[in-house]
This record gives structure tokens, C-alpha cells and sequence, in this order.
């Protein structure tokens, strides 16, 4: 028996969880600190999964299995390729910094991160943590879905009660049932395929190893997969039905929109990739020009709309919708280059909106205003977010030498490989995504200090320049050294090439 | 020793970047320091790049000092660099630029830290381009070059910055969108991205060939002309030069330095070392389109030039002239490819590459040295300050005449050559462009004698408007400048005969 290190990560933030809430409600600081310990632990463990991950052996490692409800054939069968142990760093990563940044002061007139309830936030938040570790390292399907709903689920608590107090019932609303919706019709899809794959080999189980070979006919994949894959995709945000998604980042609290963006959008997309275009290959080959378009169109039309907003967080919001799109457009070619850039996109798109959301929460924190015109001159104040940001700005714009640079680039060479149309109108998105960077950079941070915010904006803590300086670090050093993450990537390629027969 | 030897290129290309990190850990405030560190490490780039001028082979084919390291396998890109004459001249040509930049820039006194740091990141994405064997990498250090140079342009900048930078961030990285997806398809083509073996791959392409469900010719066209808008905006070729004045005149003195006597030169590069290479057939074709654009660079830029009112204005125009004879010269070249007169067109084009560095990077300082003086870049408030500034007076005329082309001096060895060999080639063109070279003149002589003569504006004579001479440490900037304008134009043959030599194995 192998150190069960999936189920201990997948675990760890709800035992915390647990503890937390046995916790008195007034021990803030003590609830601050289990999170944190928790969140360490748990990305301790992502890293050590990351890097013991074998590259040259790839396909699924850290296997385990519990029975779970043996006679449908569900069991808890957990394990990490290369296409998840990524994202189970990412989620590691996101959490630490998260909690770091929602950290909260009880005595300063600052009004920085968590102070109401932080007990049942932390509560709420790792809850979700686990079922987003979960998702990822779920070999089950019945377990997948379940967990992820489960990563779902908070996110309504959260917003609803954290949220920023104009918008939070109203997004946390229109959040919860986009997202269920899209989840529902799934479901359907899973049980129907469930079934299919049941009366195909007379064995009937959730396993996603054993459905992959379950013999699903062209015509039952051409049906089920657009349900399936679109299904997951809403929570992807992809275009057209992403507009839960900038909503709902405005809406939720700084380190709950860290999560959302960072790794909840991954989610969708994961789980669309896992289940629609592992299980279904052939309705993948068969609708790629849809998806195709549809994240074409989320690429450029979501680079419009960021350039046109006034709330910072709207604007990031809208980044992510294009973002993702690139991450989709990789899925839909189908091809090696392009998957292996989705899969590096997933990974760097989570560090740089993180790290934008966690910015952005420490400015409004400090101005109670997130209005890009009435902001300025913040570099004077908190240099040390500003250089965060300038980072993150680069990586967004796909600059080279950031991690943007090293995901986009193959992305786009796969689309050259499927439809070199696509790839020459999805390219206009880079040069908006420049022009509003650089814009918002230079109004929000430099220039002058509006009179209204002088006077009363501090500089971060150090808890966020912890929190700046390792999101950083990652873009950079993928930027860099592209050989950190993507031949971890390209393993689980194969494997997913190898469903789609080789191509 | 031995490590320092075999790594030489990579040491001249990391050297500025990592003195830069270890810049950020400096402890704040101490402006000095980080004056004299920047300083000091950017002769480190000099020094080595000195003992590679030294040690080259000019006669011998390929690129030396070759060096690979992997960096991104999956897609077939290896950090190769490597140099022949044409780079290596290029690459001296920034690591003398630099440092010179550098003094220059010691009278900023805001936010020292993140301008050196800046300044040195620029070094590297600048050398990066010129030393680059591979098309990814080319591209990589060829975008990341902007980043700093916004940032200097819009941090340090005058007035009108804020438009200014954005404008030169948005043109060029709108005019490298093509660029970007020509690379990206040349990738997808052939799995690699060395430049060595794309030269042979892309060019044995026959143009009946399909690709993309189009000939290979029609291909081939489009992406020529990605090419070309990419770095013709860089050049800045006449109608894709109007980023240019605004941001030199709006970038701090060193920045306008290094705009000038090297980023303008990326553009120049890129003709000669993609473009030349990759699209022996189709630069032929379109050459006559290129030699239009120049002269009309060359022409409408000595017009507007005489037009400026604003001194900085009136030196940006003159690179918009002066770089239309380097791309003049490199359409003779790609039309009549091999014959001598072409040949002498390139040598022209090349060192005209480097003499414009050296001049237009003295001439912005020669500018920046009295704005500093003065707040003002208007030439109708200067006039006769000659006698209070004689020695300033003396090189501000000395380098205008290496601008405008006096025999003796550099301007005049580069461009003979150019006129020289694309007048049998494209005689038309050299014959309007002789018009540009004619009010080459007349824009010097007006900026000298707004400047220095007529009757002296008294404001600047007495109290505390007094104007004060040129100072050691600005003396110490132009020096070497003005050495190797003279050199070069009494004796070019040191220079002449290593760009010669890579001229003729270009083809």
C-alpha cells in the first residue's frame, strides 16, 4: 500500500474545515492559523506530488481505491496525469496564497482582509477547496460529479454572505444556477453514458478507465457529447454562456474570486476535457468546429468587452472569459501542440488571475473603490503591488518570457494546424489585451494620487507580498524555464491522443 | 577561464539582466550605488563583446561563437545564439550605446533603482534579437525589448508621455501580429525553429507547392509581408513611422539614445537577417514597393525635419531620413542580389546602420544636454549661444556633421556606398532620393543655427538663466561617440571589411 497522499490532500481542507467550526467563533486568530497550517500542508503535499510525478513513465500515478457503493460500481479511485498534477499544484498554490491574503487584521483601521465570521468563511472556502481537489483527482465519474458539486456549492454562502454588498444576491444567485444548469445537463449525460457503457460490456461502473474503453457508437458520441462537454464548459466560462462569470467575480470576496478564477474555471474546463473529449473522442472530433468557434469568439468578443470596462474587476473578469477561451481553442484543435498549450494556459491563467484578483481585493480593501478613473498614483503606495500587477499584466499579455508567452504560443500553432483562419482572428485579441493592460496599468498605478485616497491607502502587508511574491514566481519561472511544467503536461497529452486515435 | 570563453555570447546577452535581479535586492535610496553599479556592470557587455570582435574570424563562413541550450523542446525552439559580421557589429554597436546611455542618464534622480534596472533589462532584449539563431527566440527578446522601454518612455518621459508610450507599445506590437503568425506557421510547418535549417527548408519550398490549401507562392507572399510591416514599422519606414517622433520626444535623453542608435536598428536587422534569407524571391519582387517606401522615408522625413520647430522633433525626423537610405540600400540589394553594385549597396546599408547609431545617439544627448539647461526644446528660444557655450557649440556641430554627411566624417563613407551601389540598381529612387539628401543639409544647418547663431537670445545670458557649459561627465558621453565618427570616417576600413565580408556570404 502506497502513502495515500491524493486522499490526504483531497481530505485535508475539510478535516480543517471540521476543526475550524469546532473552534469558538471569537478565537479569530486561531481560526487564521489552522487554515493556514492546513493550506501549507496541503501544498506541501501538491509539490511533492508534482515532483515525484514520474514524467518518463506519464499515464495515471498515485493511484488509490476505496470501495465506495460497489454494486453501481462506484468506488473512490483517485489519481494524477499530466494533465491534472498541474492543476493540483495550482489549487495548492491558490489556496496558501488565498488564505494569506484573507488573512485580516482585528486591529488596524484597515479594513484588509477577512474580519466578519473569518470562521466560517475559512469553513466555506476549504470545503470548496476540497471538492476542487477532488474534481481533479477523481478517476471516477460518479465521484467527479460529485465532488464537484461539492466545489460548487459554497461558492453561493460565500458570495451571498461575503460578497461585495451591491451585487452579491444577485450574482451569487444567477452563479448558483448557471452552474447547476450546466451541471444538471451533464449529469444527464454521465447516467445516460453510464448506461450506454453498461449494456456495451455488461459491466456497469463509473470507473472513466474502464468507460474509455466501453465502445460508445459514432452516433451515441455525436448526441451526448455537446451536452456533456458544454455542460462542464459553462463553469469554463466559455462564450456564450459566460455570463455568470464576471458577475460573479465582482460580486464574491477577494480570495473567493482568486478561487473562482484560479481554479473554478479550471474545474469546468477540466471536467470538460476529462469526461466530453476523453470519453466521447469521436462527438469531440466530430463538434470541434463548434467549440472552436464558440472560443473563438469568447477569445476576441471577451478582450472587447474587457477593454471597455470601468471596474477593475470587471475588466479581469472579462480577461478570464478570453483567456479561457485560448484554453478552449486549445482543447478544440484536438492536436498535440494545442492541447499541451491548453494545459500550460490552465495553469498560468490560474497563478496571473489569482494574483490580479488578490491585487485588486488589496486596493479596494485600502480606497473602497475599485472605478479604474478614480484610482492613480498607486504605485507610491504600494509599490509592491504594483510590480505584482505589471507581472501579471505581462503574463496576460502574453509576453514572452512569462508563462503566458510559453502557453499561448503552442495554442496558437495548434489552431495553424486545424484552421489557420482562427488562429489570425484570435491573434487581434493579443493586441487588445495589450492596449488595456497597459492602459489600466498606467491609470490605476501611476500618475497621481486622487485627493479623495490620500492620505488613507496603506501599503500591503506582508502577509500579500508573500502572497504577490509566489504567485510571481511561478509565472515567471514557467516563462523562463518552460521545462518546469510542460513536459509534465505533454504526458497527459499522449494519453489524450491516444483516445482520439492517435492523431 | 575556460567557462568565460566557451559562454562568451550567453554572458554578453545575461550579464545586464542579472545585474539588474541582483539590483532588486539592493537596499533603497542609495542612488549612487545604483548610478555606479549599472555603470560599472555595463561594461562587463563590452568588455566581453570586445574580446569577440577581436577573436573573429571575419573570413570565415557561418556563424561563430555558436552556442545552443534547450528551452522549449515541445515545440522545437533551442536558445541558439550565435554571430556573424552583421550581428556582431550590431552587438558592439549596443554594449558601447549602453554604457554611454547610462552616464548619461546619471542625472535622473527619480526612481533610480527602477530605471538602471530597466536600462539593463533593455540591454539584454536588445542584444538578445541581434545574437539570435532561432526565429522563436528572435521573436521572444524582440517583444520583451518593448516592455522596458515603455516603462522608461512612460515613467521618465516629458509632457506628452502617456500617449507617447502607448502609441510606440501599440505599433509595434500591432505591427508584430503578423510577424507572430508567420512565425507560429513557419513552426507548424516544419516542427523547429533554427534559423540555419529554415533558411534551407522554407526556400526549397517550391512556389506550385500547397500549404494551408493555397500555393506555397501566395503563402510565401502573405508572410512576406508580415515580415515587412513588422519591421518596417521598427525602421519606421514612411507611412509606419508616425510612433517615432512622439516617443523620442517624449523619452528621457537615454532612452532617446537607445531608440535611436539601437532599436531603430532591430528593424534594420530583421531585413537582412529574416527577411533577405527567408524571401530571396519575393524581396526581389517587391523590391522596387521597398525602395518607394524608402525614398519617401527618406524624402518626406528631410522635409518634415526642416519643418520641426521643437529641436528633439527635428532630430527624430532626421533617423526617419537617415534609416530610409539603410532600407534603400537593402532593396538594391535584394533586387540585383550578388552583383558588386549590390554588394556595395549592402555594405553601405550595414555600416550606415551603425554610423546612424553613433550620431543619432549623440545628437539626442546633444539635445537632451541643453533641454536640461534650458526646459525648453524650442528653437526660436535659443538663438547665438555659441560664445556662451563654445565647447558644447563645437561637438553639438561636429556630430551634426556627422549627421549630415560631410566627407571626413562617418555619415558621408555610409552613405556613398548606399548612393553609390543602388544608383546602377534603382536609379530612379536614388535619383529622388537625392532630394532628401539635399535637405538632409538644409535641416542641419537650420537646427545649428537656431541653436548656435544669429543674434544671442539675452535670456540665457545673464542671472539665473545663465546658461552653463557642457560638463565633464557630459563631455565623457560624446567622447567616444566622436572618436569613432572620426575614425570611421578617416579610416572605415576596420569596420568596413568584417561587414564586408558577412555581406557576401549573406548571398
Amino acid at each position: 500500500m502506497n502513502f495515500p497522499v491524493l486522499s490526504i490532500i483531497t481530505f485535508t481542507p475539510i478535516v480543517a474545515a471540521i476543526i475550524m467550526l469546532l473552534l469558538p467563533a471569537q478565537r479569530k486568530n486561531e481560526t487564521r492559523a489552522v487554515a493556514l497550517a492546513a493550506a501549507i500542508f496541503a501544498l506541501i503535499l501538491s509539490f511533492w506530488v508534482y515532483f515525484n510525478y514520474d514524467r518518463v513513465a506519464g499515464g495515471y500515478q498515485f493511484v488509490e481505491t476505496y470501495n465506495w457503493l460497489p454494486a453501481l460500481g462506484i468506488a473512490l479511485k483517485f489519481g494524477v496525469d499530466g494533465m491534472s498534477t498541474p492543476l493540483v499544484l495550482l489549487t495548492g498554490v491558490v489556496m496558501f496564497t488565498g488564505v494569506l491574503i484573507s488573512w485580516g487584521d482585528d486591529d488596524k483601521h484597515v479594513m484588509a482582509g477577512i474580519q466578519d465570521r473569518p470562521r466560517e468563511f475559512f469553513a466555506f472556502l476549504f470545503i470548496l477547496a476540497s471538492g476542487v481537489f477532488g474534481v481533479f483527482v477523481s478517476l471516477d465519474l460518479f465521484m467527479l460529479f460529485f465532488f464537484y458539486e461539492i466545489a460548487v456549492f459554497p461558492m453561493y454562502l460565500l458570495i451571498a454572505i461575503w460578497g461585495w454588498v451591491v451585487t452579491r444576491e444577485y450574482a451569487a444567485m444567477k452563479l448558483t444556477l448557471y452552474l447547476f444548469m450546466g451541471s444538471v445537463v451533464s449529469l444527464v449525460g454521465v447516467i445516460v453514458m453510464y448506461w450506454v457503457a453498461g449494456q456495451n460490456t455488461g459491466v456497469y461502473t463509473f470507473d472513466m478507465l474502464q468507460m474509455e474503453n466501453a465502445g460508445f457508437s459514432q452516433t451515441f458520441q455525436n448526441v451526448w457529447f455537446l451536452p456533456v462537454f458544454l455542460g462542464f464548459a459553462v463553469l469554463g466560462g466559455i462564450w456564450p454562456f459566460h455570463n455568470w462569470s464576471p458577475d460573479g467575480h465582482v460580486a464574491a470576496p477577494t480570495a473567493v474570486s482568486m478561487f473562482h478564477a484560479g481554479v473554478l474555471m479550471k474545474l469546468g474546463a477540466f471536467a470538460a476535457l476529462r469526461v466530453g473529449i476523453m470519453l466521447l473522442p469521436e462527438g469531440a472530433k466530430y463538434w470541434s468546429w463548434l467549440i472552436m468557434l464558440f472560443a473563438g469568439v469568447a477569445v476576441v468578443y471577451g478582450a472587447y468587452i474587457a477593454f471597455v470596462q470601468k471596474d477593475l474587476k470587471y475588466m479581469i473578469g472579462f480577461s478570464s472569459v478570453s483567456h479561457m477561451g485560448l484554453v478552449m481553442l486549445g482543447f478544440s484543435t484536438l492536436n498535440r501542440a494545442g492541447l499541451t498549450g491548453a494545459g500550460v494556459q490552465m495553469f498560468s491563467h490560474g497563478v496571473m488571475t489569482a494574483l490580479f484578483f488578490a491585487i485588486t481585493g488589496m486596493i479596494y480593501d485600502r480606497s473602497h473603490t475599485r472605478q479604474i478613473p478614480e484610482l492613480g498614483g498607486m504605485s507610491k503606495l504600494m509599490p509592491f503591488a504594483a510590480i505584482g500587477f505589471i507581472i501579471g499584466g505581462l503574463v496576460s499579455m502574453g509576453m514572452p518570457g512569462f508563462s503566458g508567452f510559453v502557453a499561448e504560443f503552442p495554442i496558437f500553432m495548434g489552431v495553424w494546424g486545424a484552421q489557420w483562419l482562427v488562429a489570425v482572428i484570435a491573434s487581434i485579441s493579443i493586441i487588445i489585451t495589450a492596449a488595456y493592460i497597459m492602459r489600466n496599468i498606467r491609470q490605476v498605478f501611476f500618475g497621481d494620487v486622487p485627493e479623495k485616497l490620500e492620505g488613507h491607502v496603506g501599503d500591503v502587508t506582508v502577509l500579500d507580498k508573500v502572497a504577490i511574491t509566489t504567485l510571481c514566481l511561478f509565472m515567471i519561472a514557467i516563462g523562463l524555464f518552460p521545462a518546469f511544467m510542460v513536459p509534465m503536461v505533454q504526458t497527459g497529452v499522449e494519453n489524450i491522443l491516444r483516445l482520439l486515435g492517435g492523431a | 577561464m575556460n567557462f568565460i570563453t566557451e559562454h562568451l555570447l550567453f554572458l554578453i546577452l545575461f550579464t545586464p539582466a542579472l545585474a539588474a535581479v541582483i539590483m532588486l535586492f539592493l537596499p533603497n535610496g542609495e542612488n549612487r550605488l545604483f548610478r555606479w553599479f549599472a555603470f560599472g556592470v555595463s561594461f562587463i557587455p563590452l568588455a566581453l563583446s570586445l574580446v569577440v570582435w577581436f577573436d573573429f574570424r571575419a573570413a570565415q563562413p557561418g556563424f561563430q561563437f555558436q552556442e545552443s541550450y534547450t528551452w522549449y523542446e515541445a515545440i522545437g525552439s533551442s536558445l541558439h545564439l550565435g554571430v556573424d559580421g552583421l550581428s556582431l557589429s550590431m552587438v558592439l554597436l549596443t554594449t558601447l550605446l549602453t554604457p554611454l546611455a547610462l552616464l548619461a542618464s546619471f542625472g535622473i534622480n527619480e526612481k533610480v533603482k527602477a530605471y538602471m534596472m530597466l536600462f539593463l533589462f533593455l540591454e539584454t532584449g536588445m542584444l538578445g534579437v541581434f545574437m539570435a539563431l532561432d526565429l522563436l527566440i528572435f521573436f521572444v527578446f524582440w517583444e520583451v525589448g518593448l516592455v522596458p522601454m515603455y516603462f522608461l518612455i512612460n515613467q521618465w518621459g516629458s509632457a506628452n508621455r502617456n500617449y507617447a508610450s502607448l502609441k510606440f507599445m501599440i505599433y509595434t506590437m500591432g505591427g508584430s501580429l503578423g510577424l507572430l503568425l508567420a512565425v507560429q506557421l513557419l513552426g507548424v510547418l516544419f516542427g523547429t525553429f533554427d534559423l540555419v535549417t529554415l533558411y534551407e527548408r522554407w526556400n526549397a519550398l517550391g512556389a506550385s507547392d500547397t500549404l494551408l490549401g493555397m500555393s506555397a507562392g501566395t503563402v510565401k507572399t502573405i508572410a512576406f509581408w508580415a515580415f515587412v510591416i513588422a519591421f518596417a514599422v521598427k525602421v519606421p519606414l514612411w507611412p509606419f513611422h508616425t510612433w517615432l517622433p512622439d516617443a523620442h520626444t517624449e523619452a528621457p535623453t537615454a532612452g532617446s539614445m537607445i531608440l535611436a542608435g539601437v532599436l531603430l536598428k532591430l528593424g534594420a536587422y530583421g531585413f537582412l537577417r529574416l527577411i533577405l534569407p527567408l524571401y530571396p524571391v519575393e524581396a526581389k519582387y517587391f523590391a522596387g514597393a521597398l525602395a518607394f517606401l524608402a525614398t519617401a522615408a527618406i524624402v518626406f522625413g528631410a522635409f518634415a525635419s526642416y519643418a520641426q520647430t521643437d529641436f528633439k522633433r527635428l532630430v527624430a525626423y532626421s533617423s526617419v531620413n537617415h534609416m530610409g537610405f539603410v532600407v534603400l540600400g537593402i532593396a538594391a540589394a535584394a533586387f540585383a542580389a550578388g552583383t558588386t553594385d549590390a554588394t556595395l549597396a549592402l555594405n553601405g546599408a550595414i555600416l550606415q546602420m551603425f554610423n546612424h547609431g553613433l550620431s543619432a545617439a549623440g545628437m539626442f544627448f546633444l539635445v537632451g544636454v541643453i533641454y536640461e539647461r534650458t526646459h525648453t526644446r524650442n528653437l526660436e528660444e535659443f538663438g547665438g549661444l555659441f560664445p556662451l557655450v563654445p565647447v558644447y557649440g563645437g561637438i553639438l556641430i561636429f556630430t551634426s556633421m556627422a549627421s549630415l554627411g560631410l566627407p571626413g566624417l562617418n555619415g558621408f563613407i555610409s552613405e556613398f556606398l548606399v548612393v553609390r551601389g543602388s544608383y546602377p540598381i534603382l536609379t530612379a529612387y536614388t535619383a529622388i532620393s537625392m532630394l532628401g539628401l539635399l535637405f538632409t543639409g538644409a535641416y542641419i544647418l537650420k537646427g545649428i543655427k537656431k541653436v548656435l547663431h544669429g543674434p544671442m537670445n539675452e535670456h540665457w545670458a545673464h542671472g539665473e538663466h545663465k546658461l552653463t557649459e557642457i560638463s565633464t561627465r557630459e563631455i565623457l558621453v560624446m567622447a567616444p561617440l566622436m572618436v569613432l565618427i572620426l575614425w570611421i570616417g578617416i579610416y572605415p576600413a576596420w569596420i568596413l571589411d568584417v561587414i564586408n565580408k558577412a555581406v557576401v556570404m549573406l548571398f
